[in-house]
């Protein structure tokens, strides 16, 4: 009796992992595609206008941070065949071949729409170029209130004065953290130099009575509540926080240079469906789409079509959703640099925390 | 164990399987896994190394800061919650039960909304100073410090505090309050001789029902500390999601649960010890 109850356990487990693989096999009978991208990143009207188009059916799971995404592919758990990670994420994907080169021939949306600019900058992470197509950019800027900043924001040392204790919000990201300090004291964002790192953390430490809160998506209701004066964040929040208050402006590129970053699509390597993820990712590209893309998410594209065709509706605003060239040319954008010094940032964060 | 397991099984009945297979499956399997990835390294030999990297002052700093505030929710909640279920006592009928509802409010509601309400309130252009700049009175500085993060904490746990704490007040004999009272003894005699005893293990488990969830939050920290005060919660978050340090995120995990398997045996103790007492004629 023991023998047999124990037996029927097992073989209830092995049910449980079986339906599993029965329903993926199922699913590769179909036309299918399996994307994970950021939350709310793309028009839901597009996703449905794809599908009716070339009749392959969509299945989209999001992620909210690029750090939540890794490990799920970097285990190979869920087999997605897109992805849309950022910058220095898709240089650690390269690095730990979890990507496969895109066959650039059947992408002519992406090679005829997308900036040559944006190729080049994705150079920074993705060395030979062959496993990205940008999908949105923009830079680390600061948002002010014009009511409580009376004086030009064009240096990233205000975030360091104290007429602004208690009204500055930092954002909660190491990387972006770690950035700024660096920029002041002149030095690159990818550095490797143990030295520099200590010397970032320590401004940052210096800072922190100073700030009022470490935030992510809390900055956009935060500033326009005008609960603090100064943000870091990113240009196209900035857009969404002006047109949420008007006494809002945004300062895209503090004098000390900043990052620009670009979430950008890619291929896995383990992807089943790479016939469909080609024709999703050119679909993103259309000019129509890429429009569409734009009006619901906010981002700057990177799409030559898109600042053609909204430059005109978005009137003084314009210069916010499509920063000019001189602000972009030249700056750097994140590499991953490793585990060791992926640790020496986490370390160096959660010192800053409970300093 | 397995044997015993299935043992007991058999003598009982079969409704105690689907549990026996959900603790299996959903409890012991994790926790396993989580002493397991907290004890090997990446390739899966043993090693103390996570286990020493906690001992790091950083960590041992939130480590500090979360027992600190925990214990201090945990006070301030057996203070709000003793006197209430004192009255309760005293009048079982109707009006009794409204208060004793309004207690348990805040379980009605989504834990995350209801902290959401408060960083509203406590926030710098919030409620609270809203009113006090509306009476010409100056403004407190509350959100992103560790005294909100106690004011979410005692909010949220509060009624897990009054539920143990009810059943074991109201429980006391009343014969034996009069007995104190025929004897002499005032009011204050009678509660701390022989009220307080009596609800020893009420207090007990109560204070474990609020001092574990308020050690391992990370949710009221991050909203009411604005990610300027770190506890220990927050820091196990960050190692599995934004760092994925999965080793030292599960080492953190396992000192956790040493406070909180110490926790549980004081609870024990006290329990048997009652048990003990009511044994006697």
């Amino acid at each position: 009796m023991k023998t047999i109850r124990f037996l029927l356990v097992l073989l209830l487990c092995l049910c449980l992992t079986g339906c599993d693989m029965l329903e993926e096999d199922e699913a590769e009978g179909q036309n299918v595609l399996y994307v994970y991208s950021w939350g709310d990143y793309l028009d839901g009207d597009m996703l449905e206008k794809f599908e009716e188009e070339t009749g392959i059916h969509v299945v989209l799971d999001e992620y909210d941070t690029n750090e939540s995404m890794y490990p799920r592919i970097a285990e190979g758990a869920e087999a997605y065949d897109v992805l849309c990670p950022s910058d220095y994420m898709i240089n650690k994907l390269i690095h730990n071949d979890l990507l496969q080169p895109l066959d650039f021939e059947k992408l002519p949306y992406a090679r005829q729409y997308i900036d040559e600019d944006f190729f080049r900058q994705c150079k920074t992470f993705d060395r030979e170029g062959k496993y990205t197509v940008p999908y949105c950019w923009g830079t680390v800027g600061i948002v002010y209130n014009t009511r409580l900043v009376d004086e030009p924001v064009d240096s990233w040392t205000i975030l360091w004065e104290e007429k602004y204790r208690d009204n500055i919000i930092m954002q909660d990201s190491a990387r972006d953290s770690v950035m700024i300090p660096l920029k002041i004291m002149g030095k690159f964002m990818n550095t490797t130099d143990e030295q520099d790192l200590l010397a970032a953390r320590d401004m940052l430490i210096g800072q922190k009575p100073l700030v009022q809160a470490y935030c992510v998506d809390e900055i956009k209701d935060k500033m326009i509540a005008e609960e603090a004066a100064l943000a870091v964040t990113f240009s196209g929040e900035a857009l969404y926080m002006i047109e949420g208050n008007e006494n809002l402006a945004f300062q895209f590129a503090p004098r000390e240079g900043t990052n620009v970053w670009i979430d950008g699509w890619v291929i896995t390597k383990n992807a089943r469906h790479v016939e469909n993820a080609h024709k999703f990712i050119d679909f993103m590209c259309r000019p129509d789409v890429a429009t569409a893309n734009f009006r619901h998410l906010g981002y700057s594209t990177p799409n030559t079509a898109v600042r053609e065709q909204v430059a005109e509706e978005l009137g003084e605003n314009a210069e916010l959703a499509f920063p000019p060239k001189e602000i972009y040319e030249g700056q750097e954008s994140y590499r991953y640099l490793g585990e060791e010094l992926d640790k020496l940032y986490t370390k160096i964060w959660l010192q800053v925390k409970v300093s | 164990m397995n044997e015993r397991l299935s043992g007991r099984l058999a003598s009982h009945s079969f409704l105690a399987l689907p549990f026996a297979l959900w603790a299996a499956l959903f409890i012991v399997l994790p926790l396993f896994f989580v002493l397991w990835t907290g004890l090997t390294d990446g390739a899966g030999h043993f090693t103390l190394e996570h286990l020493s990297t906690v001992l790091q002052i950083e960590y041992l700093r939130a480590l500090g800061l979360s027992a600190t505030l925990a214990l201090l929710s945990t006070f301030i909640c057996l203070v709000l919650a003793y006197p209430l279920c004192l009255i309760l006592r005293e009048r079982k009928e109707r009006r009794g039960l409204l208060v004793f509802m309004l207690f348990l409010l805040p379980l009605w509601m989504n834990s995350l909304l209801t902290t959401m309400a408060w960083q509203t309130i406590m926030e710098k252009h919030g409620i609270i100073n809203m009113l006090l700049s509306a009476l010409e009175l100056p403004e407190v500085h509350l959100i992103n410090t560790p005294a909100a993060i106690v004011i979410g904490m005692v909010y949220n746990f509060l009624p897990y505090m009054v539920l143990p704490l009810y059943v074991s007040i109201s429980r006391i004999d009343e014969s034996i309050i009069e007995a104190a009272r025929d004897l002499g003894a005032n009011h204050f005699q009678t509660l701390r001789r022989v009220l307080l005893p009596l609800s020893l293990p009420g207090i007990v488990s109560g204070s474990t029902m609020v001092f574990i969830p308020a050690l391992t939050t990370f949710v009221i920290s991050a909203l009411l500390g604005g990610n300027k005060v770190l506890l220990v919660g927050n820091i196990i978050e960050q190692e599995f999601t934004a760092a994925y340090d999965w080793q030292l995120g599960s080492a953190l995990s396992m000192v956790l649960m040493v406070f909180i398997i110490l926790n549980i045996l004081l609870e024990a103790f006290t329990d048997s010890g009652e048990q003990g007492r009511k044994g006697r004629p």
